[in-house]
């Protein structure tokens, strides 16, 4: 493409950055030195040069991590790298949370002031933070570090939660949980030193899954008792035994199992997993490549399942996708990772690496001939990219932004193919159905809801973690488990779901945590989160701060949700701050309204759902009156 | 004579007649139920072709018949049986036994907050749909209170031929993509950041002249809102002498090349004021290059007086 570039060029360091994802350009025509004798006769593009635009979040994340922001000349000479526009380059990095384009510090430190983080305190470590170090935003340390408020960082099971980045030439990612001010400002300090170490921290698994070890358990059955960095170790532990197993009966009968089996995605949407399958499938030799999509893109405020499970045991992750290559004839598998989780990211990657060097992924999976591998991609911050046609796009280098549906993805998904998606957790059942038979997991579990379940508990828990049951455990035994109410031990409600889900009441608290029964009382099991709050926690804080999630979210490409979120989050402020337009009744029936264009009008989920935790708790509770 | 010779030489013209056309593709129609009428369109139609086909107005705002339907104004937004949200006429395509309310309850609520959403944080001034629109619907912006958050700011006035007033822009991606693969692929411009501060931009906002634009005016032709304007028409709206009452409108061919685009010249007082293309001209579809688009200026040269 002729490409109009502004006069800024990229440094040293920005360059060789962008090549170390890239490789060193090949002539002038994609960002070398031009070399008249032979750059004058013959230009290097077409297909080849253009089909490179899916590499353009690895080169950002290449720029942002090592040089602390994205430079205009950074932008132009990724632009020529990838023979894209820079404007288009520009609108890609603009939409994404971790990618600044105005100068920072190199240090920075994410807190989370979300929901959970909120009910424990995150308001205090802020607030501490801001008399330490100043507000938000601004220089501290000399000018060489900042620190900003987060969305949920996933790390709720150890609240109040901060991550503290460091951009250089060996980039460094720190978490610091449970966090107060003078910890977050003790590794900003490492931070500008140079002395943060390179190993990320490890899982805390008496922390984060208190169930650990016990025999029951199949999904964390491995977390905590075989090294996840051991290839060996999983193997010796049962690990793939069921992609043998899968080997020997081919996909039909894969399928067949995985449609008995009646799973259905653990991602939130809930869709049978088996169905995905069959129809790729059914697709089979119609010249059309397909693809496996593990999305672990988990942002939902409250949900960290997928974050242990990939911390924790990722090669059933590869595992359960190399199955779905099998079964849905992929020979390309994608996980898409939630780009603030630097553990699970730096496990898998290491996983597949070991998986490959095992030839338990490659061109002859287990001497069997079969072909499949993964490929590793960050997000950079963008709750709306767990959706997954904004997946798609996201990994193709495109603005997150969701497509509409139909297509439906099994249609045409990643790179317009047939494409099937599936949350970790889900991924990691389907090794366990392989092993038991789709029928005998069926029988677990009550009516449509069969098999197991990972809950996250958090907020105001005695022992907030992941929780595995099976499914039919009631709300009440799932607080239980996690050892009770916390806080001040009064409980005032519990968020099922996320954000994106809805508030129970106390007197809720015998309904079965199923599909079914959640559906009953009008909420959703969403990721399986369950978030308690004492009747200390202000629930009007806690739908504000909701409200500021979806605005914060919201890609802004429909209206409903563009200006829906804004207006929701401002009628809000107005009814919380005592200070309504008319009567509190009439703004509350405004609320309803712009909930229902909304849910009714809105292109993707997060639109759809963005008003039902608020409208859930103005079901339950007289807030304003 | 031999065969070979003839074949026709690639040097020599063919004798002029009707161009050879592939036969059309018998395409399957599809039946679908409309407000209680049943219509049939051919597969591939939109429910908003089927609509237009049975003459129900769906009102549109991103929607323009010579870009790809992006839908994301959600203006048009119909209740389909059996969907759980309500579906984009502009870009769903008809099915078999679709059963389909244009003007329910549901439909109108929704129509009615998109409109009062936009009209609450957007400048819709000259917006030529939006009055009747807002009419149609009962749209009271004015339910958020007197200081809503708005997309308000200064125009960006950085080059002699067009204004971009993005305190009047909708967001409804069209010059995006008239600027893109749909139209100049040029790429100057691209939606950046996101939700209610995406907005339409170059790289890191730089001025037109610095960026890839080449000004051949075609965002402004598909700008549905006056956001993007000739720079001639937003100075004598500046001036209050904006009148279209006294303007008239010429169709003529552009003379400058060889592919005879479609021009609407507007004037006004015997000025050009603004040249515009149909859109459903079979050549220009709506699009035309810098000349044809601005380079007017000679026709209003008066002749030097003659030195006696």
């Amino acid at each position: 493409m002729d490409l109009h570039l502004t006069e800024a060029r990229a440094t040293a360091a920005e360059q060789s950055a962008v090549d170390k994802i890239l490789g060193a350009p090949a002539s002038g025509w994609d960002g070398g030195e031009r070399n008249v004798a032979t750059d004058s006769r013959a230009a290097f593009g077409g297909h080849e040069a253009r089909s490179r635009r899916h590499l353009l979040l690895p080169a950002l994340h290449a720029v942002q991590s090592h040089i602390g922001w994205v430079s205009p000349g950074a932008l132009n000479y990724i632009s020529v790298r990838l023979d894209l526009a820079p404007a288009e380059a520009h609108g890609v990095a603009s939409f994404y949370g971790m990618f600044s384009l105005t100068e920072q510090p190199a240090v920075v430190a994410h807190v989370c002031d979300d929901i959970g983080c909120l009910a424990l305190g995150a308001g205090a470590v802020c607030g501490e933070l801001e008399k330490k170090l100043g507000p938000a935003g601004s220089a501290c340390l000399g000018g060489r570090a900042t620190w900003k408020r987060s969305t949920c960082l996933g790390l709720c099971e150890r609240a109040p939660a901060a991550v503290i980045t460091a951009a250089g030439e060996k980039p460094r990612e720190r978490v610091v949980a449970p966090a107060d001010a003078g910890a977050i400002q003790l590794l900003m300090q490492d931070g500008v030193a140079g002395k943060l170490p390179a190993e990320p921290d490890a899982l805390n698994i008496r922390a984060s899954v208190p169930q650990a070890g016990r025999p029951e358990l199949r999904l964390l059955k491995r977390v905590g008792q075989v090294d996840p960095a051991s290839v060996e170790a999983y193997q010796g532990a049962g690990g793939y035994e069921a992609l043998r197993l899968a080997l020997d009966m081919g996909p039909e009968a894969v399928v067949r199992e995985m449609i008995e089996s009646r799973l259905l995605g653990r991602g939130g949407a809930a869709f049978p997993t088996g169905k995905k399958w069959e129809a790729l499938l059914t697709q089979r030799g119609q010249g059309r490549t397909h693809y496996v999509v593990c999305n672990a893109d988990e942002s939902e405020p409250g949900t960290f399942k997928d974050r242990i499970l990939m911390e924790g045991d990722p090669f059933a992750i590869l595992e359960g996708m190399t199955i779905a290559g099998l079964a849905t004839g992929a020979q390309k598998g994608y996980i898409y990772l939630r780009g603030e989780y630097p553990l699970a990211g730096e496990r898998i990657a290491h996983a597949i690496g070991a998986a490959r060097a095992k030839g338990l992924l490659g061109d002859n999976i287990l001497g069997r001939g079969m072909r499949f591998d993964i490929e590793l991609r960050r997000g950079a911050g963008a709750y709306i990219c767990g959706e997954e046609t904004a997946l798609f796009n996201s990994i193709e280098g495109y603005r997150g932004e969701p497509r509409n549906k139909p297509p439906f993805p099994t249609q045409a998904g990643l790179f317009r193919q047939p494409t099937v998606v599936n949350n970790v957790e889900t991924l990691v059942n389907v090794p366990e159905i392989i092993r038991m038979g789709g029928a005998a997991y069926a029988r677990i579990g009550v009516g449509n809801s069969t098999g197991y379940r990972l809950f996250c508990v958090s907020g105001h828990a005695v022992r907030p973690g992941v929780y595995e049951v099976a499914f039919g455990a009631t709300l009440r035994q799932i607080i239980e488990l996690a050892g009770g109410v916390g806080g001040n031990g009064r409980l005032q409600a519990v968020l099922l779901g996320g954000a994106a889900g809805g508030f129970v009441s106390p007197k809720e608290l015998d309904t079965p945590l199923t599909f079914e029964g959640t559906r009953a009382i009008g909420a959703s099991l969403g990721s399986g989160v369950v978030m308690l709050f004492d009747d200390s926690a202000d629930l009007q804080q806690i739908l504000l701060r909701i409200a500021g999630f979806f605005s914060h979210e919201s890609c802004g490409q429909c209206v409903p949700c563009r200006v829906g979120v804004v207006r929701q989050e401002e009628t809000l402020k107005r009814l919380v701050h005592r200070r309504p337009l008319g009567s509190p009744a009439e703004e509350i029936g405004l609320l309803r309204e712009m909930g229902q264009a909304m849910r009714d009008a809105s292109i993707c989920g997060l639109g759809q759902t963005a008003s039902s935790a608020l409208e859930s708790a103005l079901n339950r509770w007289r807030l304003f009156s | 004579m031999s065969e070979s010779a003839q074949a026709p030489s690639p040097l020599i013209p063919l004798p002029r007649g009707p161009v050879p056309q592939a036969p059309a593709r018998a395409r399957a129609m599809i039946e679908i139920k409309m407000d209680g009428r049943t219509v049939s369109v051919p597969e591939g139609s939109t429910i908003i072709d089927a609509a237009r086909q049975l003459g129900i107005d769906i009102p549109t705002l991103c929607f323009l018949e010579s870009l790809t339907p992006v839908n994301v104004c959600r203006i048009c937004v119909v209740e389909l049986e059996g969907s759980r949200t309500l579906v984009p006429a502009c870009s769903r395509k008809a099915e078999p036994g679709m059963v389909i309310q244009t003007d329910s309850e549901r439909v109108r609520l929704s129509r009615r907050m998109v409109l009062e959403f936009l009209a609450s944080s957007v400048n819709v001034s000259t917006a030529p749909m939006f009055a009747e629109y807002m009419k149609r619907y009962g749209a009271r912006p004015e339910r958020f209170g007197a200081s809503p958050a708005t997309v308000a700011q200064m125009p960006k006035i950085d080059n002699d031929l067009y204004v971009r007033d993005y305190a009047k822009c909708i967001l409804c991606y069209k010059c995006v993509e008239a600027c893109g693969t749909d139209a100049q692929n040029t790429f100057a411009i691209a939606v950046a950041g996101r939700g209610f501060s995406a907005h339409i931009a170059t790289e890191y906002d730089v001025p037109l002249p610095d960026s890839a634009c080449v000004y051949c005016g075609n965002c402004i032709g598909v700008c549905p809102t006056g956001a993007l304007m000739f720079k001639s028409e937003y100075d004598l709206r500046l001036a209050g002498q904006w009148n279209e009452s006294r303007q008239t409108r010429t169709d003529t061919i552009c003379p400058y090349c060889g592919v005879g685009c479609d021009l609407t010249v507007h004037a006004q007082d015997g000025k050009i004021v603004r040249v515009t293309s149909p859109v459903d001209h079979s050549v220009t579809h709506g699009n035309l290059c810098i000349k044809g688009r601005f380079g007017w200026q000679f026709v209003e040269i008066q002749p030097a007086p003659k030195k006696s």
